[in-house]
């Protein structure tokens, strides 16, 4: 992902990616990949309008040319064969006014994968370099029209997946996320400010800070920072959903359960291309939340080499969740395949389904009760689809139990964002060790100061000038 | 009349702190140095504060010393009193501050100057600076002497225009009653550069026999003096006391009801003025709920009467000026000898510099001290000896000498001036420096000596001495290391008394000394030994191991920003060309011209994207070649 490009090291110019060129125009295909009605090609750069030129014919003849903000009807044709490839708009947008700042088109084609990818093949033979993901944005950064936070959230707006997640990302472009790091960074600047007045004016009657006003006012930062970073899981569960396996031995209905649930919601997208057939993934949205549930081939032992593949996948699918849904077969007996597998998943967070209460049960509730103790049972019939709710319910009440309330709090949802924020939490802790170990306090104060400058490297700001303006306009110093 | 007077390789315009270390650096150096003072008996005059160091300050009075400037070694031939601040706040912002007798540092560093090799000294104001083809050509004087030299250093302070306010009198001047200089400035201007104009101001001087001590505090001296030349191990003199007293509601009540005759409120002056630096009237206009301001009484040296009123700078009238003094504690009866004012001056633009003091625009030109929108005699000599020994490389056509954020104070005031800007004269604070754990005033030596011993500004036995030192402090640190201290009674009583947690195995002493309750004299306690070490030694062994780990990491810090420090600029490149950049930085950079990517991160207005961007273009161009 684009956000990755941008952490520290790249803008240190430690890490680099050296194939990397900003003057060069890039196109991509700017809606999802699927059965949407239409699909959007938007190219971004210098050569825009010669591309356009070259593969657009407008209906009218007279219609040449472009305008910023307007659309032409007209058809993409491959200039080279002289073949019309499809019926679309182009919207024109004249830089500098752009999301980019380059010069902007977005051929509105019909959708479906092959027309799409047959328009954008038309742009690319002509002059267009397929756009690394994020790259849009990335110009729009590079070019100044976005700050870094802004950025980031756009690449989050970009990927997030559901209604929720959106609002989470909007939130942090309005600059709420940013409003509540500035505010935990000046509280932080006055510590320093009040320490640094002492140090820089030793003469002047300047009253000097205890340690024990410092150190409190340093818990007070971490509590607000603990709070911002335990926001991440929710935000991480927003943005990328929460991942839950179904698993069990072949055959106890997981392929039912998953079919059920996506009948009852509604399906985001159905089984990505190119992914292995033996983890199949389907996205549902539950109570806003993305869930991205991983039907597991049957585990069993097996000597059959595709088979024992697919039941390696089957591992690192459990190993990513973060629920299981453990499935037994109600109308049958509990036998050691089950118990095998509820080995390899003990440690992770379990709920145990009871399939098949349509049939007469033969399993024991007590002996579930005792292989997987402490974990609520659930009894469904997938093929009946009873008990569903249930399993949604439990879902929901996985993310939400946390006692934050997601849709009115600022949200972490950016890895860069959550690793400087525990940084600086960590700097804070240190602090406050220091203080309360009687650590002269020159030290200190570079280590609250490394935590500020942590916490600013979120919104780009650094302490010094500013630590020195508050000084002066704090304290009556001076000869 | 203008007649050839002479040729020299370096020519320096004026002779405060400045000049004097930028005049002696080149002469040390080996080039032939002529150094003009508009009047000789003002040289390294100080018309403000009879004090040198204080915090940030004496680290940099540290480094000149250890790069082999004067300014420490006049202070120690010349200071009436010594304080240490900041003692028990950390090693890192221990700041030595002393009152030096005025008027003998500026005999000791006549005589210094007087006694240089390749240093002329010359009475005269130099009007104007002859540049043929982008170069330094000649000076020449107001009374038309021309002087052909390769290079110039700048060093005017406040003389340029000078112009003092007391009350509703103005008129030009130089600080102190001398006189300014008011034709250079017009020639800075016919050479493109791009002049300010701050202010600065001083309280009055009063008689001693007119105060009353016995009201006021006594502020004496420290007991143990601290040299502030490395050279010097040891200095017994015989201190005379400061003395503090205390504005009052009458005071500030005779300040507000004559604010208006005040020349900072009347509009008369046009100069900005420093923060840190208020007159009074400000103090009391800002900070209209403190009921009192603190006033130190310095004595201007020990052949004089005067004293100097810290804490009391004024553009008020003299009239309203002996009020004021005279509602405070102890100054009942007090004379005035010399009044306060305000000064009005010209200074440059310090963007309009490089790293190396250089003027863009003009070779061997170099600029230095409060001409350059700095403040303080320790801001002033520090950028002197730079431009000294810039223009001493500029004569020999060697690599100029730049000191890094993370070697010096020296390095930070320069970064700050050349790449920031400033717009109030500048002043040094320790705030200012990043990588505050390593820029000590104990370490300074440690730092830069091996500069000024390649340059020829320290001796070889300066050297040799140093070296001999360092060679003690780390065998003492390995032998601390390497001493295991078992868990006797004696060593636990020890610990005990110091507030600290008794040892039941064997612990290294040099662990021992990181606890912050130990000190290394403690240590030598336990130990039951006598130590070889000096004073200064000693402080060494302590400091390096107690913060070890801090130390450690700033040094990594540091090392991680010095990556952007090393990715230098071309001297030619075209900002223009760069596709990419904000328009704000693209002026920016146009205007400053970073020599490096560091500096470049520093300049405002320039975003982490644009340094993206200015990397990548570094990037192609050198795929390019």
């Amino acid at each position: 992902m684009i956000g990755k490009r941008f952490d520290r090291e790249f803008i240190l110019g430690g890490k680099m990616n050296s194939s990397y060129t900003i003057d060069d125009t890039i196109a991509a295909i700017s809606t999802p990949l699927g059965n949407s009605g239409i699909s959007i090609i938007r190219i971004s750069g210098e050569r825009t309008f010669e591309i356009i030129e070259k593969i657009f014919k407008p209906a009218k003849a007279s219609n040449r040319g472009e305008k910023t903000y307007t659309i032409k009807y007209g058809y993409i044709v491959d200039p080279l064969k002289n073949q019309k490839i499809d019926e679309v708009l182009v919207s024109f947008f004249v830089k500098p006014n752009t999301y980019t700042r380059e010069n902007i088109a977005e051929i509105n084609c019909h959708g479906g994968l092959i027309i799409a990818k047959e328009v954008m093949e038309t742009v690319i033979n002509n002059g267009a370099r397929l756009a690394e993901p994020g790259e849009f944005t990335m110009r729009a950064f590079i070019n100044g029209r976005v700050d870094l936070p802004q950025a980031e959230a756009v690449i989050d707006l970009i990927n997030s997946k559901t209604t929720t997640a959106r609002k989470a990302s909007l939130k942090q472009l309005e600059g709420k996320l940013s409003g509540k790091i500035k505010e935990i960074r000046s509280n932080l600047v006055d510590v320093i400010t009040d320490i640094e007045a002492a140090i820089d004016f030793p003469e002047y009657d300047i009253e000097e800070v205890s340690r024990k006003n410092i150190e409190e006012r340093l818990r007070y930062c971490i509590v607000e920072i603990e709070k911002l970073s335990k926001t991440y899981f929710q935000g991480k569960i927003l943005k990328e959903g929460i991942e839950v396996a179904i698993i069990g031995r072949p055959n106890v209905g997981k392929s039912s359960l998953l079919n059920a649930l996506a009948k009852k919601e509604k399906a985001i997208i159905t089984d990505i291309p190119g992914t292995t057939r033996d983890v199949i993934e389907e996205f549902l949205e539950i109570g806003g939340i993305a869930v991205k549930i991983l039907d597991t081939a049957g585990l069993r032992e097996t000597t059959d080499k595709i088979e024992i593949a697919g039941i390696e996948k089957s591992k690192q699918a459990i190993e990513s969740a973060e629920l299981v849904l453990f499935m037994f077969d109600g109308s049958e007996e509990i036998n050691n395949e089950d118990k095998k597998i509820i080995e390899i998943i003990k440690d992770k967070k379990t709920i145990a389904i009871i399939n098949k209460t349509d049939l007469e049960l033969k399993l024991s509730l007590e002996e579930v009760e005792e292989l997987l103790p402490h974990r609520r049972i659930i009894k469904i019939s997938a093929m009946n689809e009873k008990g569903l709710g249930k399993i949604e319910e439990e879902i929901k009440e996985l993310v939400f139990s946390n006692e934050i309330n997601y849709d009115n709090e600022i949200l972490i949802t950016n890895l860069r964002h959550k690793r400087l924020i525990d940084e600086a939490k960590s700097s804070l802790e240190e602090a406050v060790k220091l203080v309360s170990n009687s650590i002269s306090i020159d030290i200190v104060s570079v280590v609250i100061t490394e935590a500020t400058n942590k916490i600013g490297e979120i919104t780009g700001d650094t302490a010094g000038e500013e630590v020195i303006r508050n000084i002066f306009s704090k304290f009556c110093i001076g000869k | 009349m203008e007649y050839f007077a002479g040729e020299y390789d370096i020519a320096i315009i004026g002779a405060g702190h400045a000049g004097c270390e930028a005049a002696l650096a080149s002469a040390r150096m080996g080039c032939s140095t002529v150094l003009f003072s508009i009047n000789l008996d003002s040289i390294a005059n100080m018309p403000c504060n009879p004090s040198i160091g204080g915090t940030g300050k004496g680290h940099l009075v540290r480094e000149i010393d250890a790069l082999g400037g004067e300014m420490a070694k006049n202070t120690d031939k010349t200071f009436i009193q010594s304080r240490m601040l900041n003692v028990g706040k950390g090693p890192a912002v221990y700041s030595l501050r002393a009152q030096a007798d005025r008027r003998s540092y500026q005999i000791e560093m006549k005589k210094t100057l007087e006694k240089q090799e390749n240093l002329d000294i010359k009475q005269a104001e130099i009007t104007e600076i002859l540049v043929e083809n982008g170069k330094i050509k000649a000076v020449k004087t107001h009374i038309g002497a021309i002087y052909e030299v390769n290079s110039v250093v700048v060093t005017t302070g406040t003389y340029l225009k000078g112009k003092i306010f007391i009350g509703d009198v103005n008129y030009e001047s130089g600080p102190d009653g001398l006189f300014p200089a008011k034709m250079l400035s017009s020639c800075l201007i016919n050479l493109g550069i791009k002049l300010m104009r701050f202010k600065t101001g001083t309280p009055a001087r009063v008689s001693m026999k007119s105060i009353d001590f016995s009201k006021m505090e006594e502020q004496p001296g420290d007991e143990i003096i601290v040299p502030f030349s490395f050279d010097n191990e040891e200095i017994n003199i015989k201190q005379v006391p400061c003395w503090l007293t205390y504005t009052n509601e009458n005071t500030h009540n005779i300040i507000r009801e004559n604010m208006h005759k005040a020349a900072l409120f009347t509009g008369e002056i046009t100069g900005v003025g420093p923060r840190y630096c208020p007159s009074i009237e400000s103090k009391i206009t800002r900070f209209a709920d403190k009921e009192r301001h603190q006033v130190f009484i310095e004595p201007m040296g020990l052949n004089t009467d005067e004293m100097y009123i810290q804490g009391m700078s004024t553009s008020l009238p003299e009239d309203i000026q002996l009020l004021m003094y005279r509602s405070i504690k102890g100054l009942e009866k007090v004379k005035i000898m010399r009044p306060a004012y305000a000064i009005e001056y010209d200074c440059i633009d310090p963007l309009q510099l490089n790293p190396s003091l250089e003027l863009k625009s003009i070779k061997g030109l170099f600029f230095a001290g409060q001409i350059n929108g700095s403040s303080g005699y320790e801001e002033a000599a520090a950028q002197g000896i730079i431009a000294g020994i810039n223009s001493a490389q500029y004569v020999k056509q060697k690599d100029y000498i730049v000191l890094g954020r993370d070697q010096a104070y020296i390095g930070v005031l320069i970064d700050d001036l050349v790449t920031k800007g400033t717009n109030e004269p500048y002043r040094m604070m320790t705030s200012r420096a990043e990588h505050r754990l390593l820029l000590r005033q104990d370490n300074a030596e440690q730092r830069l000596i091996e500069k000024g011993y390649n340059l020829g500004l320290i001796t070889q036995e300066r050297y040799d001495r140093f070296l001999q030192k360092e060679g003690k402090i780390k065998a003492e640190i390995k032998r601390l290391e390497d001493t295991i201290l078992a868990p006797t009674q004696r060593v636990n009583e020890t610990l005990e008394r110091e507030g600290t947690t008794i040892i039941k195995t064997g612990v290294k002493a040099s662990d021992l000394i990181k606890r912050p309750e130990i000190t290394y004299k403690t240590l030598k306690e336990i130990e039951g030994t006598e130590s070889t070490l000096t004073r200064s030694e000693k402080e060494q062994v302590e400091i390096r191991i107690k913060y070890e780990g801090y130390i450690n990491r700033q040094i990594q810090q540091a090392q991680q920003m010095s990556k952007l420090e090393n990715k230098k600029i071309p001297e030619k490149i075209v900002y223009e060309e760069i596709k990419g950049l904000c328009m704000e930085a693209r002026e920016k950079l146009e205007l400053i011209r970073p020599i490096s990517v560091g500096q470049a991160t520093r300049i405002s207005g320039v975003s982490p994207a644009d340094i993206s961007v200015l990397i990548i273009y570094l990037e192609q161009l050198s795929r390019k070649k």
